[in-house]
C-alpha cells in the first residue's frame, strides 16, 4: 500500500502506517486526516509532534496510557486525560495519532 | 601458511572462543566480531584467554555495543570494514568458529 | 476486578547478536501497558544490554537502548541486575545506563529503578514471582 503527498509516494504497511519513519513529513499528516475526515488543528499537531519526539527519545511509540501521563506531565492536567485525547483521535489517540506521526502502531495495541 | 580466525559469539554463551584458541598457531590472528567482541573486555574472565594472541576486533561492533577502546585489554587492535577485508587477504585463510 | 500477577522476565542475551533482547523489551513493554506488576532481571550476558553509550550507526541495525529509558513511564520500577554475572565481565554498574521513575507522589522526584543483587537474592525474586518469561 502507499499513499501519495504532492506528487511524492510513501509506502505504508497493511494498517496505513508508514513503512518508514524517517521519510516522514507534516502533509503525511494532512493526507490521512483528510482520508479520516478529520481536519488537523494545533491541539492534533501538539501530540502530534510530542510523538515524534518521544519516538526521537526512545525508539517506540508509547501505549495510550504512557501517552496520557506523559502529555499530562508536559502540557498539563487538562490534557493529559483519555477524554482530552479521545476526543481530538477518535480512532483512539495511540493508533491514529502514531499513524499520522509516521510511527510505527504502539507497541501492545491489537 | 597463516590463518585469520573469526569469532562471533559471545565467550560466556558458546565455547567457540574455548576451542579456536587451541588451534591458533603463530602467525595467525584472531577477529573478534558480533557477540565476540565481549571477549576482549579488560577485567573479564575470558580476556584471560586471549593472552599471548594477535587478538583485533571489529570497531562497529564494538561501539554498537558500548564498549570503548579504553575497555579493551592491552595489544588489542581495533580494525574497521576494511580492516576486516585487509586481515582476510593478508592471511592464507579464513576460518569461521560458528 | 483483575488479580495483578507479579511477572518476572529473565533477560539471558547480549544484544545486537540474536533478536532475543529486543523481543524480551517488546514483550515486556506490551506486559506492562495492561498494568501488571513487572520485575525485570539481567543476567550472563543479557547485562550487557543495559551498557550505557551504545552506538549503532555501524551495523544499519535499530539501536534500541534508549528504550530502556522508557520503563520508567510504563512503571517498570524493579529492575535488577545480578552482581556475579557484572563482575565476570569486568564490569560494575556505572557502566550500565541510569535508569529512573518518576513518583507521582513525591512530586515526579526521580528514583533509580536499577539494583545490583547477588546471585543468592535473585534467586528468591525468582522464588518470590508469580509468572517466569525468560529470553
Amino acid at each position: 500500500m502507499a499513499i501519495e503527498v504532492n506528487g511524492k509516494v510513501f509506502e505504508t504497511d497493511e494498517e496505513g502506517y508508514l513503512a518508514d519513519i524517517t521519510q516522514w513529513e507534516p502533509g503525511v499528516a494532512d493526507i490521512m486526516s483528510k482520508e479520516d475526515d478529520l481536519t488537523l488543528t494545533d491541539e492534533h499537531w501538539e501530540i502530534i509532534n510530542f510523538l515524534r519526539e518521544y519516538y526521537e527519545e526512545y525508539q517506540i511509540a508509547p501505549a495510550v496510557r504512557v501517552l496520557t501521563k506523559a502529555v499530562g506531565k508536559k502540557m498539563g492536567k487538562d490534557k493529559g486525560t483519555s477524554k482530552y485525547l479521545y476526543a481530538l483521535f477518535p480512532y483512539g489517540p495511540g493508533k491514529q495519532a502514531c499513524r499520522y506521526a509516521g510511527l510505527p502502531k504502539p507497541t501492545g495495541c491489537v | 601458511m597463516s590463518m585469520l580466525h573469526l569469532v562471533n559469539k559471545s565467550p560466556y554463551e558458546r565455547n567457540s572462543l574455548d576451542t579456536c584458541v587451541g588451534y591458533v598457531k603463530a602467525g595467525d590472528t584472531l577477529l573478534l566480531i558480533e557477540d565476540g567482541v565481549y571477549a576482549a573486555m579488560s577485567g573479564s574472565k575470558a580476556a584471560a584467554k586471549l593472552s599471548g594472541l594477535d587478538v583485533a576486533v571489529l570497531g562497529p561492533d564494538l561501539a554498537a555495543r558500548g564498549i570503548g577502546e579504553d575497555r579493551l585489554i592491552d595489544g588489542v587492535t581495533v580494525v574497521d570494514y576494511a580492516g576486516f577485508v585487509d586481515l582476510a587477504t593478508d592471511k592464507d585463510k579464513v576460518q569461521s568458529w560458528l | 476486578m483483575s488479580t495483578t500477577k507479579k511477572f518476572m522476565y529473565v533477560n539471558r542475551k547480549a544484544p545486537y547478536g540474536t533478536i532475543y533482547a529486543w523481543e524480551a523489551l517488546e514483550v515486556v513493554l506490551i506486559g506492562a501497558a495492561f498494568e501488571q506488576d513487572v520485575t525485570l532481571a539481567f543476567v550472563d550476558d543479557g547485562i550487557y544490554q543495559l551498557i550505557g553509550g551504545q552506538d549503532t550507526s555501524g551495523l544499519e541495525m535499530k539501536n534500541f537502548s534508549p528504550t530502556y529509558s522508557a520503563l520508567g513511564d510504563y512503571d517498570v520500577k524493579k529492575i535488577y541486575v545480578e552482581k556475579e554475572s557484572l563482575e565476570e565481565r569486568g564490569l560494575s554498574i556505572d557502566d550500565l545506563q541510569h535508569l529512573t521513575w518518576e513518583d507521582e507522589d513525591e512530586d515526579y522526584a526521580e528514583k533509580d529503578s536499577i539494583q545490583v543483587v547477588t546471585r543468592a537474592e535473585m534467586a528468591d525474586l525468582f522464588a518470590d514471582s508469580d509468572v517466569m518469561f525468560n529470553f
